[in-house]
């Protein structure tokens, strides 16, 4: 059985300068209480490991205005101009990764896996200070681990021992994220009781899962 | 018919029956309503799909269904949603039939640049580094010149996508063919003469002895 916590005290537990990961497509599928409750406490300097940074307010957006992220793991920040102006102006730290390569490393990092190797992003830019391995005559870029003190991810359906399922496109990077950080946090949709999701519909086991995010309040009490 | 509906409709034609293909954003998206759905073409948005359909119905959108840009979207019968790791594993594995995705410039070697304009604009890759390594084919549609500037150059000044030789470029003007040889000139739009071709492009073409003219699907 799980704990149900609030979005505040998801927020309490993670602390200034830590190092998140955070589900989500340009917003769809990021788990939008979480999001508040860090805002609404004033979280600064964390290090977000994500596809992007949501839209201008909205997403991970919602913690870039709030100017509580220093640095940016991330595959595209085209969609917020805010991310783009504080790399500029040097308040936000971007290291930009190839989208496929982003997943990997974070697969390799929940995996535990030293790493993979991948054809994209070879003899560009973005390789740049990555090693070269060669294997039988072809060369390969080493895409490092990735890992995050807290993973806090959106889903469809939990259950009460955490079990997970993703609806459409908001699954994105939600279910890798779930393996690689030490403290998971789940917000669900939905939370229902055990044995309403079946084994084989499981994304996520909830061995990965450590928090759910309480349900919002009913209008029937 | 506008440039750009020259240069969808021209790619249109590039896509086989039953092939999976991924569209991206901006002009390549507007290429789905050239084709014909019992062709079983299935298209792929990175974010997590394969069988991407059109747009909703207004009100019927649903906030969870939405492609590569965030547009909303339907999923075509058949369709299988996906996590970011599956999606890029079909990319990469060599599961993905088709890219077409637009370009800033195209060089002499047939490289594509495409995602950064370094001091300007640098919006991250995304998706764009693994496709165009990786899909069997990368087709490039994109405007031939900008603002009057050549796109298809002798060398890239901008930085690589990929080092890799794109399969094909279709322009509103033409459908260039990069080979080991360099780009061979193989159509010309409708109206546009081999000499307004190789003015508009700074690299050098391979000019066969006939170009002929670009052919749509009705």
């Amino acid at each position: 059985m799980k704990q149900a916590i609030s979005p505040q005290q998801a927020a309490e537990m993670v602390p200034d300068g830590a190092v998140l990961m955070i589900g989500g497509f340009m917003g769809v599928g990021s788990p939008h209480r979480i999001i508040d409750a860090l805002v609404a406490a004033g979280r600064k300097n964390l290090t977000v490991i994500a596809n992007d940074t949501g839209k201008p307010d909205f997403g991970i957006g919602r913690l870039i205005r709030a100017n509580a992220i220093a640095k940016v793991v991330a595959s595209h920040i085209g969609t917020n101009p805010e991310t783009q102006k504080g790399m500029i102006e040097g308040r936000i730290d971007v290291d930009l990764v190839p989208q496929g390569t982003l997943a990997e490393r974070i697969r390799a990092g929940g995996y535990g896996l030293g790493g993979v190797l991948t054809r994209t992003g070879l003899n560009t830019i973005a390789a740049k200070g990555q090693r070269v391995i060669e294997i039988d005559g072809e060369d390969w870029l080493l895409a490092t681990p990735l890992k995050a003190e807290f993973a806090l991810i959106h889903c469809d359906r939990a259950d009460f021992v955490g079990n997970l399922t993703y609806e459409l496109t908001a699954t994105n990077f939600n279910p890798v994220m779930a393996t690689a950080g030490a403290t998971v946090i789940a917000e669900s949709r939905e939370i229902v009781p055990v044995g309403l999701i079946s084994p084989d519909n499981v994304n996520t086991p909830g061995v990965l899962v450590d928090y759910l995010i309480r349900r919002e309040a009913h209008r029937v009490a | 018919m506008s440039p750009e509906e020259i240069i969808q409709r021209r790619v249109a034609r590039e896509l086989r029956p039953g092939t999976l293909v991924n569209l991206g954003i901006g002009l390549p998206t507007g290429i789905a309503r050239y084709i014909d759905p019992d062709l079983g073409i299935l298209f792929q948005s990175e974010n997590g799909i394969v069988g991407m359909g059109s747009r909703p119905p207004e009100g019927m959108e649903d906030e969870e269904l939405t492609d590569a840009g965030g547009s909303f979207i339907t999923a075509v019968p058949g369709a299988a949603t996906v996590d970011s790791t599956l999606s890029f594993g079909l990319i990469r594995g060599g599961h993905l039939d088709v890219t077409v995705l637009g370009g800033l410039e195209v060089d002499e070697k047939g490289h594509l640049a495409n995602w950064v304009v370094p001091g300007k604009m640098v919006p991250g890759m995304g998706g764009a580094m693994d496709l165009v390594a990786c899909a069997r084919r990368v087709i490039v549609a994109m405007q031939h010149t900008a603002k009057g500037r050549p796109k298809i150059v002798p060398t890239c000044t901008l930085p690589l996508t990929a080092n890799r030789r794109v399969t094909l470029v279709v322009t509103d003007l033409a459908v260039i063919e990069p080979t080991e040889d360099g780009l061979v000139l193989r159509e010309r739009a409708p109206r546009a003469a081999v000499e307004e071709i190789v003015a508009a492009t700074s690299a050098k073409l391979i000019i066969p002895d006939d170009v002929p003219e670009m052919v749509f699907l009705d």
